[in-house]
């Protein structure tokens, strides 16, 4: 059942330098995504999950603004070993990416069937443009043909963030890496973009990377869920097992700040005390201590993520699967 | 879009109305009594009231400037003060080709150095070429430009003797002598262009590269070449073109230096020249067609703003 993992990230650090100071805004990230798969990545705004998914894909790499160590192999090909040219290669055909705000992705001067037909190689002028229209018709939107030759501000949020997918699946890829593709976007478009996404993983057997800060996103899409915090992943289970039992103290906290209907009126929200941490000068040992309720001196050190049943945690005191601390 | 147009005419028609008026107030803020200017010493007082009448000067203001609007709208701009007393239209019309061919010159070459060198300054901002770039600009800016024109002419031209100096030569003589001959004083008014252009493009190129869209195209796989080129250039380019509209208006009328220095028949000699004799005419007639050139560049201009972003072609103003 277990196939080969599409994509394998071993150890990734992404080092940024600012003026500040040198800070790892990724920390030793590692974990697995099978073909086919809907892996989520949930974390705070901060936490490093654009960053993650941006170093994942090669978007950064290593020079003068960052360092980045660990290992990242997108099927069988090491993409940080790659050279320049090497990793359009990649773009143009593996791996495609969602971003969060299609108003700000598209180029305002430049018509929809551009941005989809300048990517495309060995293909005709008509030939390009049938290939365009197939992958608006492909993302739900109406009139493909009359939307080649509108300008991004002539479409709505919705329309357009089906552009930025439609573009990101010109070259097929195995991989989506899509970043809180729906925060920008309104509650109802949120959930039809959501549900095209799954609906293109389950068609064309697409692995994608959901990164989002909403842990209702995620939910309920995701195979996998990992849970990041301060650069470093907290947790990583089958999203079934995360939400039903989450070991890692700050993904219950997580799950106990989100307000349920069926809680009696004027209940008080569940908040986390305090604040992420300062990531150019980060606590020591667990990044979660300072603000962890089951905090010991044994959180000086930094837990290791490990597997309990394929249900991963970097804790010293997990919380119980079932029945309390 | 008509309607549009309509309403852009008529401000069109204000603003040289305006200038035309300015231009007309010459007559009375230039030092100098036109009718002494033509008489010279030792003219009786009669002698004086009768060049007052033929001139026009005895008649009231608005009249005087309607005579002089009228004439003007029909091309015809008056005769010189000055002995041999020639037509003013075909005067100018002999200095503004040399000085519209050097703005024009000067203003292609300062685009062709500045767009690859701010390019290059923005897509390595904060790396070697960056920092000689923006010295180097800072350098030329704080030269002036006769300066530059000398240090040309003593390399280029009396040097190594690749171009001429103190000669010119006229497109109609054919186009490859001319350029020949335009090349070295429409370099010294580049260099200075250069070094605003390539600053101003810079700057914007760094804030647009900045933008999502030149990371989703990145993460098409889009070459950086067309990056920089077919996605980052024209959001970035409305700086330019603006600096470009006035440039190309000033460069006009005010390349005097660079006209005295090479010894060219331009605008800006001419204009020198009409002030110096008090030709009050001859100056009127020059600033009002250069004047009349820059307002219209400058629409130009305006209307080229819906060209580069198709928003701003809809939320019309």
């Amino acid at each position: 059942m277990d196939d080969s993992p599409l994509l394998t990230v071993e150890d990734l650090s992404t080092e940024i330098h600012t003026s500040r100071g040198p800070f790892k805004a990724v920390d030793g990230v590692s974990f697995t995504v099978r073909p086919g798969e809907m892996f989520g990545i949930v974390g705070e705004s901060g936490s490093g999950k654009s960053v993650l998914g941006r170093t994942v894909m090669g978007l950064y790499t290593s020079g003068p603004t960052m360092t980045v160590t660990g290992k990242v192999v997108l099927d069988g090909t090491d993409v940080h070993a790659l050279t320049a040219a090497g990793r359009r290669r990649l773009w143009r055909s593996d791996v495609g990416m969602v971003f969060q705000d299609p108003a700000t992705a598209l180029n305002p001067v430049k018509k929809i069937g551009r941005h989809l037909t300048e990517g495309m190689r060995g293909l005709s002028r008509t030939a390009a443009r049938t290939r365009a229209e197939e992958l608006l018709r492909l993302v739900g939107i109406p009139e493909p043909r009359r939307r080649l030759g509108q300008y991004p501000h002539e479409l709505s949020g919705g329309m357009r963030q089906r552009v930025v997918i439609a573009i990101a699946l010109a070259g097929e890829p195995s991989l989506l890496i899509a970043d809180e593709p729906t925060t920008a976007l309104d509650v109802t478009v949120q959930k039809q973009i959501l549900d095209l996404l799954g609906r293109l993983q389950a068609e064309l057997g697409t692995a994608i990377v959901l990164i989002s800060h909403n842990l209702a996103v995620v939910a309920g899409r995701a195979d996998r869920v990992a849970v990041m915090y301060a650069g470093r992943l907290a947790e990583l289970a089958p999203a079934a097992a995360l939400f039903a039992g989450p070991r890692h103290p700050y993904t219950e906290a997580l799950l106990a700040s989100v307000p349920r209907l069926a809680d009696p009126p004027h209940s008080p929200l569940q908040a986390i005390d305090g604040a992420p941490p300062d990531m150019a000068a980060p606590p020591p040992g667990c990044r979660f201590a300072p603000r962890c309720r089951y905090a010991s001196d044994a959180c000086e050190t930094s837990p290791a993520l490990v597997a309990d049943h394929g249900h991963a945690y970097a804790c010293h005191h997990p919380v119980s699967s079932i029945g309390g601390a | 879009m008509a309607r549009d147009l309509v309403r852009r005419l008529v401000e069109l028609v204000l603003v040289l109305l305006i200038v035309s008026v300015g231009t007309f107030a010459l007559v009375g803020l230039m030092p100098g009594d036109p009718a002494v200017v033509v008489l010279g010493e030792g003219h009786t007082a009669a002698e004086y009231a009768a060049q007052r009448e033929a001139m026009g000067l005895a008649d009231a203001l608005p009249v005087r400037y309607g005579h002089w609007l009228g004439d003007a709208l029909t091309g015809d701009l008056g005769t010189s003060f000055v002995p041999p007393n020639s037509d003013v239209a075909d005067r100018v019309a002999a200095a503004l080709p040399v000085s519209v061919e050097l703005a024009v010159l000067a203003m292609a070459m300062a685009l062709l150095l500045a767009v690859p060198l701010a390019m290059w300054s923005a897509y390595r901002s904060g790396g070697l070429v960056d920092r000689i770039v923006s010295a180097g600009t800072f350098g030329i800016l704080s030269v002036p430009s006769f300066l530059a024109g000398m240090l040309l002419i003593a390399l280029f031209a009396e040097r190594l003797g690749w171009f001429p100096r103190l000669e010119w030569s006229r497109i109609s003589e054919g186009l490859g002598g001319n350029l020949y001959h335009a090349f070295l004083p429409a370099l010294t008014i580049a260099l200075m262009e250069t070094a605003t252009f390539t600053r101003v493009l810079r700057g914007d190129l760094i804030t647009t590269l900045q933008e999502d869209f030149i990371l989703s195209a990145k993460a098409k796989g889009m070459a950086p070449v067309h990056v920089l080129f077919r996605d980052a250039l024209r959001p970035s380019s409305f700086s330019l073109i603006t600096l470009m509209g006035i440039s190309l208006g000033r460069l006009i009328g005010s390349t005097v230096i660079v006209e005295y220095l090479f010894a060219l028949p331009g605008m800006g000699t001419l204009i020198i020249g009409a002030a110096d004799a008090g030709d009050v005419p001859m100056v009127q007639g020059a600033v009002l067609v250069i004047a009349l050139i820059y307002v219209l560049v400058n629409a130009l201009i305006d209307l080229s703003y819906g060209r580069l972003d198709p928003r701003i072609r809809r939320a019309h103003v």
